[in-house]
């Protein structure tokens, strides 16, 4: 269900410390957000092509994790430029293209690519329980950290439950078509998934209180040491610092 | 002299009905446990069995009835709570009880909740799990465990608490023979009071000393009924034949 695979590797990235990845990502993602200079864009782009190149991940992989969010700036692509006002760049048939609505679809394509790879870089390459441990250590709320843990462990058994229910239904001849019985079909695989998932809930709550559950979360600390930690943040603060100053500088 | 020895748990005329049901799953139920008492309990589906589980670990509250546990007298949510961590209730399903991402963090949840420091409880789990020879499985992911070791692994996360009694809820269900015998071996090293749910009779038998049955919200003990099976052979046992 949720193939943790880019988090095996064993490289420069992978070494470091959970924590330290979380908040570089964290910093490096929001500087780039609020960037809109095309220099400076270009440059966090080559900045997470770096990280994606020091976390040794195969291009494949990346590519395919990438492909959502290429969807969602095709169709930005579709719309923005014709429906944004200012100088015409190009017509197309009755459209007419304008040149900030191309800049706006360009500066949104680079921003959420870039970011993208970031997290990619930095963040996919730990699995979910690093990702809790180390938001915990941030000081997150346990509740949301505990919400993040809990939905990672039991989304593969609602998986396994919906597809018991989908073959089910298959082995008694549904196939689903465009009609009211198959609309229906669904509902109730819904509905009754969504019955299963309350009554576990409730049954784990029973486990948790029979192993002393009292409402507070405690975790296991086990930070990664790695000496490099605090360089790897200096050299990202750093650059992210530079970036930031070449975007005021620019305007 | 006469010995009075007071029972680990005493359930004294439980009776228990869900809401929206008038069925009475448990009825007038009384069960004396002892210390060392190995007790197995073999009944229909739908008879009580695990109702009378969540009953002893407070998570059901019956309608009436008074529930002993270490001669004393509990029925708050606060006096559970208290005998909880010495009772470890085995669930059905092992997903239910095994909640955290990774195997080692489940079992220390149970150390880390009686207030052991991180380094304790990552100690006592890598203990349990050395001793039931699952060492290799501390740092695996949770949900991708076969059935037999997510099975072993909540024995664990039970173990971990050190109780003084186990309850274990169908312990065997969808196990094959070789982590069925392994369990076996490792409940016949433990010394706990057990009192066990299954619906495998020579699995009962090999771990327990009586087996119960259910019937009607009521426990029949073993004087009362005898649930048993046997082989043996003689000539032309390969035919149909009868036994006069």
């Amino acid at each position: 269900m949720i193939d943790e695979q880019l988090a095996l590797g064993d490289s420069f990235i992978h070494r470091l410390s959970p924590g330290v990845r979380v908040v570089a990502a964290l910093v490096v993602s929001f500087s780039l957000a609020l960037s809109n200079d095309f220099y400076v864009l270009g440059l966090y782009f080559i900045l997470a092509l770096i990280l994606i190149g020091l976390a040794s991940l195969p291009p494949g992989a990346v590519f395919k994790r990438l492909k959502p969010m290429f969807l969602f700036v095709l169709m930005i692509w579709v719309i923005l430029p014709f429906t944004f006002k200012g100088e015409a760049f190009a017509h197309l048939g009755p459209f007419t293209a304008t040149r900030p609505g191309l800049e706006l679809c360009l500066r949104i394509s680079i921003k959420s690519v870039s970011i993208l790879l970031v997290f990619i870089a930095l963040l996919a390459t730990m699995t979910v329980a690093a990702l809790g441990q180390a938001l915990h250590r941030l000081k997150v709320p346990n509740k949301l950290v505990f919400l993040l843990l809990m939905t990672y462990r039991y989304i593969a058994v609602i998986h396994g439950e919906y597809t018991r229910l989908v073959r089910a239904a298959r082995f008694r001849g549904f196939v689903p078509g465009t009609n009211l019985h198959s609309y229906k079909t669904y509902a109730y695989i819904a509905g009754m998934l969504f019955v299963r998932a309350s009554l576990r809930a409730q049954r784990v709550h029973k486990a948790m209180l029979c192993r002393g559950f009292n409402g507070r979360f405690y975790t296991l600390e086990s930070p990664v040491e790695n000496r490099l930690n605090p360089y790897f943040m200096a050299v990202i603060a750093g650059l992210t610092l530079a970036l930031i100053v070449m975007e005021i500088l620019g305007k | 002299m006469k010995i009075v020895k007071t029972p680990v748990i005493r359930l004294e005329k439980i009776s228990f009905t869900y809401p929206g049901s008038t069925a009475k799953v448990l009825d007038c139920l009384d069960l004396d446990l002892y210390a060392r008492d190995r007790i197995g309990m073999m009944a229909p589906n739908g008879s009580g069995k695990t109702t009378l589980f969540h009953t002893i670990m407070g998570l059901c509250r019956p309608d009436s009835g008074r529930i002993e546990i270490f001669g004393r007298p509990v029925s708050t949510e606060v006096e559970f709570q208290k005998v909880r961590s010495k009772i470890g209730l085995m669930f059905q399903d092992a997903d239910d009880q095994l909640f955290c991402p990774t195997v080692v963090d489940d079992v220390a949840f149970g150390p880390l909740n009686l207030g052991l420091t991180p380094k304790n409880a990552l100690k006592k789990a890598r203990d349990i799990l050395a001793a039931l020879g699952i060492a290799d499985l501390e740092p695996a992911i949770t949900h991708r465990l076969s059935g037999g070791q997510k099975r072993l692994v909540a024995l664990a996360s039970v173990l971990a608490m050190e109780p003084r009694v186990l309850l274990l809820d169908e312990p065997t269900a969808g196990l094959d023979d070789k982590v069925k015998e392994r369990l076996v071996e490792i409940l016949n090293t433990l010394d706990v009071t057990l009192l066990v749910i299954a619906h495998d009779f020579n699995f009962l038998t090999s771990i327990t000393d009586r087996v119960f049955s259910m019937e009607n919200g009521r426990i029949l003990l073993d004087d009362e009924v005898s649930v048993h099976q046997h082989e043996h052979m003689h000539k032309l046992g390969n035919r149909p034949h009868k036994h006069v």
